[in-house]
């Protein structure tokens, strides 16, 4: 389907979710609900992701997945439970948004890029007006993570006149130049041209390996093999399994993981 | 690990009943420093205008409400010829403006003239000042002295404003039509339409429900432009009000004139956001970007 990425054969296996309530966890997702209207999106959900883990949710559209993330990083409000970010309760009306936010990266599925800026300033927005950065260092550490993501030579260019592919590197360089203690993709290959997709997966297999701690949404099985120390499948907005990528994909226990995987094969 | 069975009813757990009772209290604390801020606000605008050493002059020649009842009924007569006014000059604008802004989008060789004659009206009534189109319609056109030609003065006020409007509107109007992207009439083309079609049932329709914010802020200013067809002697609100701050040596009326034209224009542009909201015009493109309630 894409091509692997190249963390696939050095995916560490970190510890499963530990029963102990998720202290300590990174992001500690608890009893979280969340209704638009009559429909229920989210239902009393749990999950926890813990420093350098990367965590995939799997499942149709439509079962919650980027509401899910959405509700992380305060876009959405919850209706219902908490959810903790590096110990702090963030579903806390007293909580500043904008502090929670700084602490998270986020990368959508049509990348949002702002058009009117160039990619370098871009990628230093935030350092510049979040985090205070002077000019001179926020041009040098974006430039230092344009090279990361392999486009320093389109500093100057503006969103438009790069590919999809591109773009969406440019992208994660925004979210992770400010050294986010989460990062959250939100289907980040789904708006990308088949042959484009592998040079991004490829980027996050890379962060990973870095120890980048993510909460990934996404269609791409492949990756989600490779790359999750923890594979999640939600269905209607709740978790209906979880555990290492190669028990939820090759082994689910669920009928409803079973169909799910079914149909995404037989497609 | 398996599903938990499916929740049969939901209820706030206590967490959130805390948090709903937090919100709660902050929306009253809020609509509480909103009124305490507005009446402080107030409060200091009066005092200070009233503290004024020549205030109470002021108040005798400028709010006097026996003048202001007396002079009501003139102004209030003038003021209908306004709206009159205002009604007719608007629709005339719109479709003048928009055979304009037409004009200027049509393609082909053929239509050169016509693009070139609807640019430099534009560039022309765009920088004429309205007052000198109304001297030089109002006063230059009865001297040609050609048979057919009203020459009352509301007419002709009419139609100074009609010209200067139209290359205003015009221009509004173009810019919402070149404000829709190419990709909707590509789609339009693809399904077989015409041009003319595309552009009269896809780009038009959205063009003009962007612009209607701007052409309401364009028919407000009309609405007050209106008064200065006065100077061509049409007694309008605001010739009436001279006439009658004259008669009772008093400036009242000006102030009776002006809150008239004030009340003329706010229920104008409640409207228009009523019509806007109801139609979804504004949450239109909101929608698309998946607006959140950003705190």
């Amino acid at each position: 389907m894409t091509r692997q990425p190249q963390a696939a054969e050095t995916a560490t296996t970190l510890p499963a979710p530990a029963p102990d309530g998720g202290a300590g966890a990174l992001l500690r997702v608890r009893g979280v609900r969340k209704a638009f209207g009559d429909h229920v999106v989210l239902d009393d959900l749990d999950l926890d992701v813990h420093a350098h883990q990367v965590v995939v949710l799997v499942g149709a559209s439509g079962s919650g997945k980027s509401t899910l993330l959405r509700c992380v990083n305060l876009l959405e409000e919850v209706d219902d439970g908490v959810i903790e970010v590096e110990g702090r309760d963030v579903t806390d009306p007293r909580a500043d948004a904008d502090a929670v936010r700084a602490r998270i990266g986020t990368v959508f599925q049509a990348y949002n890029l702002f058009p009117h800026l160039r990619v370098l300033d871009n990628v230093t927005l935030a350092l510049r007006l979040v985090h205070r950065a002077p000019r001179a260092e926020a041009d040098q550490r974006a430039l230092a993570m344009l090279e990361r993501v392999g486009l320093a030579d389109k500093a100057r260019a503006f969103p438009d006149q790069l590919s999809g592919g591109q773009q969406q590197r440019v992208a994660i360089a925004r979210a992770l130049v400010t050294q986010p203690a989460l990062m959250l993709l939100d289907e980040v290959t789904s708006a990308l041209d088949p042959e484009l997709v592998g040079e991004v997966l490829d980027l996050l297999g890379e962060l990973k390996d870095e120890g980048t701690t993510m909460l990934v949404a996404t269609h791409e099985m492949a990756f989600a093999r490779h790359v999750a120390d923890e594979v999640v499948f939600l269905h209607e907005g709740r978790v209906h399994e979880r555990g290492a990528p190669e028990q939820v994909l090759d082994d689910p226990r669920e009928p409803r993981t079973q169909e799910f995987l079914r149909r995404f094969r037989g497609a | 690990m398996t599903a938990a069975p499916p929740t049969a009813e939901w209820a706030p757990s206590a967490v959130q009943r805390e948090r709903l009772a937090y919100r709660r209290a902050r929306g009253r604390r809020s609509t509480l420093v909103a009124l305490a801020s507005t009446l402080a606000c107030a409060a200091v605008a009066w005092l200070a205008l009233t503290s004024a050493p020549g205030w109470p002059r002021v108040r005798a020649s400028f709010f006097d409400p026996e003048v202001a009842l007396e002079s009501l009924p003139r102004v209030l007569q003038g003021l209908w010829l306004n709206v009159r006014v205002m009604a007719v000059c608007a629709v005339v604008i719109v479709v003048v403006a928009l055979a304009l802004a037409l004009a200027r989008t049509l393609r082909g060789p053929a239509f050169l003239p016509l693009r070139i004659a609807a640019t430099a009206y534009v560039d022309v009534f765009r920088g004429l000042p309205l007052l000198l189109v109304l001297l030089l319609v109002g006063f230059g056109v009865p001297g040609l002295r050609l048979q057919g030609i009203p020459a009352s003065a509301v007419v002709l006020g009419g139609a100074a404003l009609v010209l200067t409007y139209s290359a205003y509107v015009a221009e509004v109007f173009r810019a919402g039509i070149e404000s829709v992207h190419p990709s909707q009439v590509a789609a339009a083309r693809a399904l077989g339409l015409t041009r003319g079609q595309a552009l009269r049932h896809v780009v038009l329709p959205q063009a003009v429900r962007r612009v209607v914010p701007p052409l309401l802020n364009d028919l407000v200013a009309l609405s007050k432009d209106s008064g200065l067809i006065s100077i061509l002697g049409a007694v309008d609100a605001v010739r009436a009000a001279q006439i009658q701050t004259a008669t009772h040596a008093n400036f009242t009326p000006y102030v009776v004139a002006g809150v008239l034209f004030v009340l003329l224009t706010i229920p104008l542009t409640r409207f228009t956001d009523a019509l806007a909201r109801r139609s979804g015009w504004l949450g239109a493109q909101g929608a698309l970007a998946g607006a959140g309630p950003l705190r």
